[in-house]
This record gives structure tokens, sequence and C-alpha cells, in this order.
């Protein structure tokens, strides 16, 4: 069984490899790359790697971009626990359809992924998921941050790194701790920063904007702050340790700090922080509510600045899906977050490409290969014999956000009828296109 | 302009200043009903109106349910104690059911900013914000403006300090729109604490020393302080916060001669007014409050189009 992608613009970022080419894929792996310049015949490919013509399909990539498939190292799955608002199931099909082929779960869920059985649970349930499921574990119990959660008992359920995602560890003494002794795996410790204790009820990021709106504000130093100490903490344990879903302008610069000191720290972004500012919640829009929050137009300079020279090395969505209920209701009763997963790629292509903030393949670089890295995941490339996931994009064309179309159960996006830039043509995991369709080609003189 | 082309009164930084003077004529117009022996007139004869509070209120219910009752409307009452609110009910399926026994306008009190907002969205009928959180309160900075008007001739080229807890105050909010949409220049004075980030980006001046803020003033609007405060360490003691940004006799010689003072209610005597202040000659806070009555039907006059006319009896 193979597959032959035919005439795309092949972006490996592993390989440092761009170019119009061919992907040949047998058997669910990566056969061979062939470039194009010479427009050998699809049948000589195939002679060459002894395959069955009658046994495979060609399709016709010219005009996409053929790439990794993509990485997101943060997803909010809610199972087990929260089903109503996303399964392992639906979070999965919403990854495909947004050209994720691997997802990292993390681990606030009911009960917590705070121990062995709860991560078995989830990868049990992931495997029959359209795209390949992961799991970071909860680095305390019960995610109370007062506790080490079994770390080890985790990792060799399979856990591939621990979190305090949602439920930022406060005492430092701690988190030093959780560092210590992740580093004895090597697992990275995947940190949402954030000083609680100047975040008490706080709805937005301080500002003209959470003033005039009367709003309890989420001040950036509560975010600054905790970037600070835990890069203290990882220099001071020399654990790796990975910023999750970094906004503001001190928090890019702390990070480029700490790369230029050589102390292990990576950090992401999400698309949101790119692409949109406090003003969103001028209309009290509650799927504009997200946790650390949206910031300034400054800081989005400052994000797309980190992006570009690479002090931000990954862009994960923070997908967090929330049922109808969770966000209709009055902004300060809502849920924190929104949904990601289909809106990450066009988002990044018309934001971020488009505008020339970086080429797409930096773009792919930080959502293939980098996290992939980061997770030692042997994914996010286009090597020859790695696994067959693949993404394959439109970049020039135009789409508009209709959450009523989303596969996640969570409709929650502040994006509902943007129009944007990017398409994902289709998703391959393991050979196999699990969302989206292609254009066949009829193979001459053949079957 | 003789009438509000909008469905929902909401807050003050959206409207305008033709919008706000049609509002304040009105309710001018309205206020000798008040004086009447027989105060009430049919001009919402048949309109239902529901007062929806889910935060306690004394003066704006009352004036609301007043305004409305004078203008011979029905009024219906739902406050959380009481009702099923307390079942866990939503916002939003209180408004609908609400809503569909024919409620021609809602007035909303809520903690949380934005509810009215949120509200309107769901209705289609009218939404008056009566205060929401700590965003805005629309029908008492009109009502402050009106007594203004009424002691000043007019709002243009006053200078009007808003002292206290500005941070919290969503009587400040209100009023820093519309006074600085009507011309007057707007200072603020309270502890740094209580001052929310970046409000120098709002059309006013801000003083730490309320003795400077003070000088050569037309109106002080002291906001209550909520002792509560003092326990969440936004100030340290009363006594300090007295000391500081009290508002007493010695103090406003700074203020021009003839200086209103007012005080949204309620209010603390003794911490952020002293009683002389608060009964003396430069006070004009009953008067707040029976303004308040007429702005209100003014509100409701312009919302619900009444069919007739103020001298109809």
């Amino acid at each position: 069984m193979w597959i032959l992608l035919k005439g795309g613009y092949v972006v490996d970022p592993s390989q440092d490899y761009s170019g119009v080419a061919d992907v040949l894929i047998a058997d669910g792996v990566i056969a061979v790359i062939v470039e194009r310049i010479e427009q050998p015949s699809s049948q000589s490919i195939l002679a060459q790697t002894k395959l069955d013509e009658k046994d495979g399909q060609i399709f016709d990539c010219s005009g996409l971009v053929v790439c990794p498939g993509l990485v997101d190292m943060h997803v909010h799955l809610r199972e087990p626990g929260y089903e109503h608002k996303e399964t392992i199931e639906t979070g999965s099909r919403a990854a495909a359809a947004g050209g994720f082929t691997t997802v990292l779960a993390m681990p606030n869920t009911m009960p917590v992924v705070d121990n062995g059985a709860v991560v078995r649970y989830v990868l049990e349930r992931g495997k029959e998921a359209v795209v390949r499921v992961y799991t970071a574990g909860a680095a305390t119990k019960a995610n109370a941050g007062t506790e080490m959660a079994e770390i080890a008992d985790m990792v060799e359920a399979g856990a591939l790194a621990v979190s305090d995602d949602a439920f930022p560890i406060q005492n430092a003494d701690l988190m030093r701790r959780v560092m210590e002794y992740s580093k004895m795996f090597d697992i990275p410790v995947l940190t949402h920063c954030e000083d609680r204790s100047m975040t008490q009820d706080a709805i937005m990021n301080e500002g003209v904007v959470c003033t005039i709106l009367g709003l309890r504000p989420w001040p950036r130093q509560a975010e600054e702050i905790m970037i600070w100490r835990n890069i203290l903490l990882a220099d001071l344990t020399g654990c790796k340790i990975h910023i999750q879903h970094i906004t503001t302008r001190g928090g890019v610069e702390a990070v480029r700090w700490a790369k230029s000191r050589g102390i292990p720290v990576s950090c992401e972004t999400c698309p949101h922080y790119f692409s949109l500012t406090d003003e969103a919640l001028m209309t009290f829009d509650t799927n504009a509510k997200c946790c650390p929050p949206l910031r300034t137009a400054d800081d989005v300079e400052a994000i797309k600045e980190g992006l570009a020279d690479g002090t931000i090395d990954v862009i994960a969505t923070d997908h967090a899906p929330h049922a109808q209920e969770d966000k209709e209701v009055e902004l300060q009763e809502a849920a924190f977050g929104m949904v990601g997963l289909e809106t990450a790629v066009p988002l990044v292509i018309t934001n971020l490409v488009k505008p020339g903030i970086m080429t797409i393949e930096q773009a792919i670089y930080r959502m293939t290969s980098q996290p992939a890295r980061l997770l030692k995941l042997p994914v996010g490339t286009l090597a020859k014999g790695s696994v067959a996931d693949i993404t394959v994009l439109d970049p020039n064309a135009e789409i508009v956000v209709r959450n009523e179309e989303f596969k996640s159960k969570g409709h929650n996006t502040p994006f509902e009828g943007w129009q944007l830039f990017g398409r994902v043509a289709a998703t391959i995991v393991g050979g196999r296109i699990v969302s989206g369709a292609l254009r066949p080609v009829r193979v001459k003189n053949g079957c | 302009m003789t009438q509000l082309r909008r469905k929902d009164v909401l807050g003050l930084q959206e409207m305008s200043k033709e919008e706000i003077q049609l509002i304040l004529d009105t309710a001018e117009s309205y206020k000798e009903i008040l004086s009447r022996p027989v105060k009430k007139v049919p001009i919402l004869r048949g309109k239902s109106i529901c007062t929806l509070f889910y935060e306690n209120s004394t003066r704006t219910r009352c004036s609301f349910e007043l305004a409305a009752k004078i203008m011979s409307a029905d009024t219906t009452a739902v406050s959380t104690a009481g009702s099923s609110i307390q079942k866990g009910e939503s916002f939003k399926d209180t408004l609908l059911t609400l809503e569909a026994m024919g409620m021609d306008l809602f007035v909303i009190r809520h903690s949380a900013s934005g509810a009215p907002h949120f509200a309107a969205k769901i209705v289609k009928s009218s939404v008056i914000n009566a205060g929401d959180g700590m965003h805005e309160h629309p029908t008492q900075a009109l009502l402050d403006m009106l007594t203004i008007c009424q002691n000043k001739g007019q709002i243009a080229g006053l200078k009007v300090l808003i002292v206290g807890d500005i941070m919290h105050s969503r009587v400040a909010r209100s009023n820093i729109w519309g006074l600085s949409k009507m011309g007057a220049e707007v200072r603020i004075c309270g502890p740094r604490t209580l001052l929310p980030a970046e409000i120098d980006k709002l059309p006013v001046k801000v003083y730490d020393d309320l003795d400077r803020a003070l000088d050569g003033v037309d109106v002080v609007n002291v906001l209550r302080i909520q002792l509560e405060r003092m326990n969440k360490g936004f100030f340290p003691s009363i006594r300090e916060y007295s000391t500081l940004f009290g508002i007493n006799k010695a103090r406003l010689r700074r203020a021009k001669s003839d200086v209103l003072v007012m005080h949204p209610g309620p209010m603390n005597r003794g911490i952020e007014i002293t009683p002389d202040v608060a009964d003396g000659e430069f006070a004009v806070i009953t008067d707040q409050v029976t303004n308040g009555v007429a702005v209100r039907m003014a509100l409701l006059y312009l919302l619900l189009g009444g069919s007739g006319h103020v001298d109809s009896t």
C-alpha cells in the first residue's frame, strides 16, 4: 500500500529541506522524497522502489504545501471527567481537521492525570483516536500544588512531561523539587506561569481596556514574576523547563535572557496571543476570555519578534473547549479558554506568514520538529523511514471561520466569521488520510 | 434631537453629547411632575417594567420603581433573594423567562461588569443598566449631571473633582465619560492603590494630593469608601484614609466659594465626608436623589416611547 504526493512544495524543517518534490509513502512510512527537477514519471519512482502500481494512489499536490504532521504540545481534551466539553475522540478529530497529527493532552482532567493509571487510561483511549495522543502528567497530586505527584510512575506509564497547567505551583520550594525530580527522567517541566496572589478573581489584562470595563485586572507582572522565578529555578536545578503560553513583552525578554545564559528553557505561544489584543473584550465577549489573558498591541509585537528570532520555540494552541453554558454567562462567570486546533493554521498563515513575520518554513518548524524535539517524539519529520504523518496545506485558500463546522465539541472561538488565508487540505497519520481530501491523479499507461 | 435612537442604555461611554443633553432636558421637564400633589401621569400605561437586581440597592431600585409608577407603568421586582436565581437558574434563563411574560423593559443591577450588555443581546426588550460591577452606572452620572446643571446652569467649563475609591467605582467611570463629553474638566483623586491602571488614558487629571485637587473646583463628588477594601490591603486604616482623602470644611475652602458637594450614597459619615459638610450649605445630596427619579422617568419615556405628553394628566 503506497501513496504518492505529487508536485507539492515540500517543507521539512527537520532536514532543513524545502522545494517542489514528490513524497512517496509506503506501508505507513516515508519511503522517499524525490525532487522533480527532471520530472521523472511516477512509474519510474515506483519502479525504483519496487512497489506495485495497482496497490496505491497518486495525489496531485501542486500549489499545496506538504509538511510533517503538525504537533500541538498543549491541548485540553477534557477526558476523563469533562466529556461534555470534549472527548479524546472529538478532540482528535478537531486536531486532524486542523492539520495536527500529534497532540499532548494537559492533565487537568477529573480525576487529574496524576498517577500511572490515569496516564494509561488516556493513552489507551488515545489509541482509538484519529491522531497520536500523548499526555503530560500533573506535577502535583490532584493539581493541588502541595505534594509532588508520582512522576516516575507516570513516566513509566508513558507521560512525556509534567505540567502545572491551570494550577500553577505557587510554592517555590516545591517547584524546585519538581524540577530536580523530573530531571532524573530527562522530561521537561511544562509550566503555566502565574503568581496567583496577583490574579485573585482576575478576568483580563490590566490596562486601560480593563479600567474602562471595570473588570478585575490580571497584571502582566503576575506572569513575568513566575517566568523569572522558574527560569532561576531551572538555572539552579538544570532541569529543562518549557514556559507555556507566553503572552508579554517582558516574558519574551526574560526567556531571551535565559537562553543567552544557557539556561535550559524553551517556550511556546498560541495563535490568539499574536492575533488579538485585550480590546477583543470591549464587547464583553466571553470567548475572548483566556488565561493568561489577551494582552496589548505592544505585547503582540513582542510575541511576533520572539517568534521571528527564535526566542519562542513553539506555536501551540492551548485548545480549551468549553460547553455553551460555560460561556453563555456573565463575563466574570465564564470559563477561561478558547478552542484552537481548527483555527491555528489559518491564523499562523494570515498573521505571521503572509505579513512576512516569518517564512512558512519557520512557522512549520515551530509546529513540527521543535515540539517533537522537546517531547523527544520521533515525529514532526519527513525523514526516510519515519512514520508517515503528513499535513498538506493550501496557504492561499481563503476561508471563513465557522464554528458550527468545527469537529471539536467546543465552539468557543473569538474568531467566528473571520476571513483568513490558509486551509488544511489533508491530514495523514501513519500513511492514512484521516481528514480532508486530495486530488487523485490517474496513472497513464497503467491501471 | 428629540428621541433616543437606541434599544438600551448601557453606559455613557457609548453615548453622544446630544443624547446626554436630550436625557437631561427631558428629565428637567419631568421634574415638575414630582412636585405635583397628585404624582401620576398616564404616559407609560400598559407598559411592563422589570427591575432585576442581583445586588443590594435601596435608592436606585426605589427610584426606578417610583419613576415607573408615576408614569403608570406596571412594575415587577425580581431580586436574587427568594427567586429562582437561588435555585441556580442562569442569568440567561431568568431573562428569557421574564421576557416571555411580556416585559417591555429591564432595569438591571448586577455585580458582574457587562451583565446588562449580555442581557441586551439576549432579550429584545430594552435594558437600562442600573449599575454593573465596577463598569458603569449611567443613571447615577446622569442625575449627578442634572444636579450640576440645575445649580450651575451648565456643565461645560466646570472643574469637577471625583474623590475616593475610583478603582471599584462604576459611578466614577460613568461620571468621567458623561462630564468630559459635556465639556467639564474631570479631576480624580484617591489612594494610588484605588486608582485603576492607566486611568490617565481616560479624559481625567489625576491627583495624589487632595488639597491640590480641590484647588478651584466647582463640584466635588465624594465616593463611598467600602470598608472591606481596608481588609484587602488597599489602605492601612480608616483614620489614615480620612486624614488623606476625607472631605471636611477646612479642606473645602480651597474649592470655589460656591462649590457643590455631591455623594452618590450611601455615605460613611465621618470617614469620606464629615457630617457638617454632608448636611452643610454646599451639599446637594438630597437634590441628587430627587433628580434621580426625574432622570429615570426621562429614560423610561425615551426608551419606551410613551404615547402621552408630560402635561396630560
